[in-house]
């Protein structure tokens, strides 16, 4: 074996094994055990921004979300007929495009009087159709049904249809939209939760 | 002659030259070698040992072609579905490049759980190879995982409303549905976050950990070697299995490559024709309609290896379904998982094991039935059917003119969406060719009327003379050799009542 130069800083104890010399170097044991703990340390703040961003749309105030939308005059839902509207996401995002369109169901029982429905079956989502002469949406998924007042008919639905609420702003019908309906995020966001059409609705003036 | 020699020594000598420079820096060629030629048991060199290597051959295949399809796919919300067509109609060759990822799909899923009911089978989970397993497992969750996330790539009507089907299963988890909504969407809404999510986790989470855990997984079976063919008796036992292996190993082992290895090869080549094949005879899958929520004329659906669950979830019984939702699954999976953990020893020969044999065979059918009915999903109405196929005419041949009325109101109260009549029409409720000779006609009318039975009730959408036209054509259809109609025997007592004794007593006393 040649004769290695010695490096002014190298250990002189060449006689031990690697792991012997770890165990002869406390220091250096200690300051590795430091070095990890200071990156645990380091790793838990950069953890913390980056675990915030990827949970962001996770931990979004509800109330944040949706607004006022208006559907159009009233003489577009002559009273009586059900009638399927399009109208665009206030919450849409950059880039969205035709993601951004909703479609919703308006159901105007009297003058005065509305209902408009989510068309996301509360089975699972999929939209539903209005068959005027059976009276009666019905999705095509999974076949739930559903009355003309949203009210649950049929099928695997465990409640009836979803609805928005809605007001009157001089001759347009307006009606709150936000997030996507679904059990958990219903139509129209945290102020009130949905209701069956069976019960009263005071907000509806 | 000799020249000719001593330019054939000299190309020799370089080319080791080369290789001892490569070698020397390297350090990597020797040890895989060695480990490609690795001693197998003869009995293991089988045909039916071709599945893993196959499946790994379709990985490399799907990361090859995804990755020149996302040469020209825009994971935008708002260009995806064009940026398809483009790769359809105006890329050369972009069609055959979808069609060999999306049919690669499909064939990786059907070799991954071919290979896993394989290795099921032949016990070959048992110890010391429980880790390979329960690594299999997670596998193949990460490749139903691709196949799921790819159909959103494919961004159309299906991929859209598939979303929120998912997004609704998350939305009933007690307390973190609403949050867990917004993360799987990425906002309040399905759209622009929703697909770059997927798309991240389609070309770089889940490909690199399936890569990794497919490294993990090709690595343990080398450590453990390839399991030996099972015999009845031979028990596996913790204590013994090893050293019995390594005996059977050091009598009849066989060099991996090429011994073992030409079967895979050729296997290998066998799929990958057999994908280009389908590829090029039967194209891309779609995509369909574009991801318009308020185009709702559609029948959203799966693809095929998700059809089981679709079908699942048409039969699950709302009281009971977010509970099966969200459980099961997490039990399933855990089941598979454990598994090697609770029958690690003992016999891997599938006569000695039928339960196992048919746990998988009752798996399997289940599976097959499941995805057979989400092909023509009974349970829906036909939501067109109304429009479509008028009242037969010899079902209106010698009917009265009510009976007729009765006809048409059939047809435009669109009782076909979910009624058959002459086989035309909904499966959803029961063919009407022959319910007179079931039902009598105040059963029909509280059927109608009432519903029932995952019938909507009627008494609203029709009247009283409509009920009553409607009645009385469904009493002339008593089926093609005009059965008798159904009476009601209570009925007849009152008849007979009627004729043997006094008059009937009025039921309440009027004061």
């Amino acid at each position: 074996m040649s004769e290695l130069l010695q490096h002014p800083g190298e250990s002189s104890n060449d006689s031990l094994t690697p792991a012997g010399k770890a165990a002869a170097h406390t220091r250096r044991t200690f300051l590795f055990k430091l070095a990890l703990g200071l990156n645990a340390a380091v790793g838990a703040v950069l953890a913390v921004p980056l675990i915030g961003y990827l949970l962001g749309p996770a931990m979004r105030k509800d109330s944040a979300t949706g607004a006022w939308i208006a559907l159009g005059p009233l003489s577009d839902f002559p009273v009586g007929e059900t009638r399927l509207v399009d109208f665009l996401s206030p919450v849409r995002s950059l880039g969205d495009g035709q993601t951004a369109k909703v479609a919703c169901w308006v159901r105007r029982i009297s003058d005065q009087q509305f209902q408009v429905f989510a068309v996301n079956c509360a089975h699972l989502g999929c939209p539903v159709r209005w068959f005027a002469q059976s009276k009666l949406f019905l999705c095509p998924c999974h076949g739930g049904a559903y009355y003309e007042d949203g009210s649950k008919a049929s099928g695997p639905p465990e409640r009836g249809l979803f609805e928005y609420r809605y007001k009157l702003a001089g001759n347009a019908l307006v009606i709150h939209a936000g997030d996507m309906p679904t059990l958990a995020t219903q139509a129209n966001c945290a102020e009130k939760p949905l209701v069956q059409i069976q019960e009263t609705t005071p907000w509806q003036v | 002659m000799a020249g000719l020699n001593g330019l054939k020594e000299r190309c020799t000598s370089l080319l080791k030259g080369g290789y001892g420079w490569l070698e020397s820096r390297l350090g990597l060629i020797e040890p895989l070698t060695k480990a490609a030629e690795h001693p197998t048991p003869s009995n293991s060199a089988s045909w039916w040992y071709v599945f893993g290597s196959a499946a790994t051959v379709l990985l490399i295949m799907q990361v090859m072609t995804g990755i020149l399809l996302a040469l020209v796919y825009s994971p935008s919300a708002n260009e995806a579905w064009g940026s398809l067509q483009v790769l359809n109609h105006n890329i050369p060759l972009g069609w055959y490049l979808r069609a060999l990822h999306g049919w690669g799909s499909d064939f990786m899923i059907a070799i991954v759980l071919i290979h896993m009911a394989q290795v099921f089978t032949f016990g070959a989970y048992k110890f010391p190879r429980e880790l390979t397993w329960m690594v299999g497992v997670l596998l193949l969750l990460l490749t139903l995982g691709m196949a799921f996330t790819g159909q959103v790539m494919r961004f159309d009507q299906d991929a859209y409303w598939g979303l929120g089907i998912g997004a609704s299963i998350a939305s009933r988890v007690p307390f973190l549905g609403a949050p867990l909504v917004h993360l799987i969407l990425g906002g309040p809404i399905l759209g622009a976050p929703t697909l770059s999510r997927f798309f991240t986790l389609h070309v770089f989470v889940i490909p690199g950990l399936l890569l990794a855990g497919v490294g993990v997984h090709v690595w343990m079976v080398l450590f453990h070697g390839v399991s030996d063919w099972p015999m009845p008796g031979r028990i596996v036992r913790k204590s013994t299995y090893v050293r019995e292996y390594e005996e059977l190993n050091a009598k009849t082992g066989l060099p991996f490559v090429p011994d073992a290895a030409w079967k895979d090869a050729v296997f290998a080549a066998a799929i990958l024709f057999s994908l280009m094949a389908c590829a090029f005879f039967f194209g891309p899958f779609g995509p369909n309609g574009p991801p318009d929520p308020t185009i709702i004329q559609t029948a959203p659906k799966p693809d095929f290896a998700f059809l089981w669950i679709y079908a699942v979830l048409a039969f699950l019984p709302p009281s009971i379904e977010t509970p099966v939702i969200l459980v099961v699954p997490v039990l399933a999976i855990a089941g598979m998982l454990l598994l090697p953990v609770f029958a690690s020893q003992g016999e891997r020969h599938w006569s000695r094991r039928p339960v196992a044999v048919l746990m998988l065979a009752v798996i399997a059918v289940t599976l097959g039935i499941f995805t057979r009915l989400g092909t023509y999903t009974p349970w829906s109405p036909i939501m067109q059917a109304w429009t479509a196929d008028p009242i037969p005419p010899r079902y209106l041949h010698n009917r009265t003119p009510l009976e007729r009325q009765g006809a048409l109101v059939l047809e435009d109260k669109q009782c076909r969406n979910c009624h058959s009549l002459a086989g035309e029409g909904g499966l959803r409720g029961p063919a009407l060719d022959s319910i007179a000779t079931g039902m009598t006609e105040d059963q029909m009318i509280r059927q109608v009327l009432q519903g029932g039975g995952n019938m909507p009730a009627y008494g609203n959408a029709l009247n009283p003379s409509e009920t009553k036209a409607l009645v009385s054509f469904l009493g002339t259809l008593r089926g093609n050799d005009n059965l008798a109609p159904a009476t009601d025997p209570s009925r007849g007592l009152i008849h007979t009542s009627e004729l043997k004794t006094l008059p009937i007593q009025p039921a309440v006393k009027p004061r």
